[in-house]
């Protein structure tokens, strides 16, 4: 009974320091994103509390927790309290299976992968169900495009993901990363370039960022599915939206990127230093990378409209991954990869 | 390897009791002062002229139909990309009349214009 009791404290720990890192990992994502749009907009971003801005972040939270809560009259009380519980909760839960290092995982699981699919499809719940009780025009119409936007990419998301599982021949992330070993050249970029990039790109377009945010859209739309939360409310979206954004990004570098290796394996030189070992550094790093191109994403490309966000994910996306998965295949029998 | 799946459903509960907290603090923390304007569904300052449990293009719907065929097909997908090694080239060639079967159907559909939204 102890025993039970310590390792339920344990586990609880070790989960605490998964949530937590993200958090504020969410929150420096949002200070990031703000100095990197400042940048690319020649200006500085916010500067004035803390130094260089850094406490900006808790600020916000802070602003945030003290705004006030509205429930319009109107809106389905628990549905409209509900949803954005279910876009936060999958959104965290998905981290269980990332492996941070070979030996740093907190759920290692055979169907790794098969998990993070099934957890990350659960969030288009909590944007369908707040767009329809908050009981506002501007929130449904918000709420049916993300919804039809997400389950469309997640489509050629889905396939791009089988691309990866047939060249590792497993659904466990670790040994999906541990299969990539070699060098920058054994990762699965360079076989699976086409499913790399639409993986990616659905990514973006899953998490409805710019260019494809034509579901918060504020200038028609004004800020879709949750234009009626306020406060602590609208936090929780936010919270979930950053987090998948970081999620996405983590599992673009273990599945494509060869996670904590490091891309300098195997050159004589700097075998033993920090270079040249892999480990968490270089997880984080790509991770970071990524997170970048969101930002640097939504600084460049104007957005989308519906019907080319549409065409794009099934015209094109679709097509191409259905053809590369069978390139996979033949790579993976012909033993020319990962054999 | 069912501890692992349930630190993943603590992981849940954990995320989901996170959002509760912060949903009870700003419920705490914030102040309360209805009036019957704030609380009225938003409309860019006009009144709300319908309800808006209103009538919506049904294209929504048959892309939801479409991603279940598809999201199916994925389910159909995982496994056999998993035992690739042990199916060999049988497997592949399966697979491919599978999926060619599946790209007719895709053909019909687009053929059909069920992917427009001009």
């Amino acid at each position: 009974m102890m025993d039970q009791l310590l390792t339920l404290l344990w586990t609880m720990a070790k989960i605490l320091m998964i949530i937590l890192p993200v958090t504020i990992g969410v929150a420096y994502y949002t200070y990031f994103e703000r100095k990197v749009l400042g940048y690319m907009h020649a200006r500085r971003g916010p500067n004035r509390i803390g130094p260089l801005g850094l406490l900006q972040p808790f600020a916000d939270v802070f602003k945030m927790l003290f705004k006030e809560l509205i429930v319009p009259t109107n809106a389905s009380k628990f549905l409209f309290l509900l949803a954005p519980l279910l876009s936060l909760g999958p959104a965290l839960a998905a981290w269980a299976v990332v492996p941070f290092d070979d030996w740093l995982v907190l759920a290692d699981i055979d169907a790794g992968l098969l998990m993070i699919l099934a957890l990350t499809s659960m969030g288009v719940y909590g944007i369908l169900l707040g767009g329809w009780a908050s009981n506002s025009k501007y929130a449904l119409l918000g709420g049916l495009r993300a919804a039809a936007q997400t389950v469309s990419y997640e489509i050629a998301m889905g396939f791009a993901l089988v691309g990866v599982i047939v060249l590792a021949g497993t659904l466990n992330l670790t040994a999906i990363v541990e299969a990539q070993s070699g060098n920058i050249f054994t990762w699965y970029w360079l076989p699976l370039l086409p499913l790399f990039v639409i993986y990616f790109v659905s990514g973006v377009a899953e998490t409805n960022r710019a260019p494809f945010d034509v579901a918060e859209g504020e200038s028609e739309i004004v800020a879709g599915f949750h234009v009626e939360y306020s406060g602590a409310g609208f936090a929780v979206f936010f919270l979930a939206e950053y987090a998948n954004m970081i999620l996405i990004s983590a599992l673009a570098s273990l599945l494509f990127m060869g996670g904590w290796l490091s891309p300098f394996a195997g050159i004589p030189v700097l075998g033993d230093t920090i270079l040249g070992e892999g480990g968490v550094h270089w997880f984080l790093l790509k991770t970071v990378v990524f997170c970048f191109l969101f930002l640097w994403f939504r600084a460049t490309f104007p957005r989308y409209r519906y019907d080319q966000i549409m065409r794009l994910g099934w015209k094109v996306f679709i097509p191409i991954t259905i053809v590369w998965i069978m390139v996979a295949g033949v790579f993976r029998v012909m033993g020319w990869f990962g054999g | 390897m069912l501890a692992d799946y349930f630190s993943i459903l603590l992981f849940l509960g954990m995320a989901l009791g996170m959002g509760v907290v912060l949903l009870l603090a700003g419920g705490i923390l914030g102040p309360r002062r209805p009036s019957s304007e704030k609380l009225s569904p938003y409309e860019c300052g006009f009144e709300a002229f319908e309800d808006s449990r209103m009538k919506f293009d049904v294209r929504f719907y048959l892309v939801a139909i479409l991603f279940i065929i598809f999201d199916l097909e994925i389910a159909f997908l995982f496994p056999w990309a998993v035992a690739l090694d042990a199916v060999g080239v049988t497997g592949l060639v399966a697979m491919g009349v599978f999926l060619l079967i599946l790209v007719i159907g895709f053909i019909y559909e687009w053929k059909k214009g069920a992917l427009e939204w001009e």
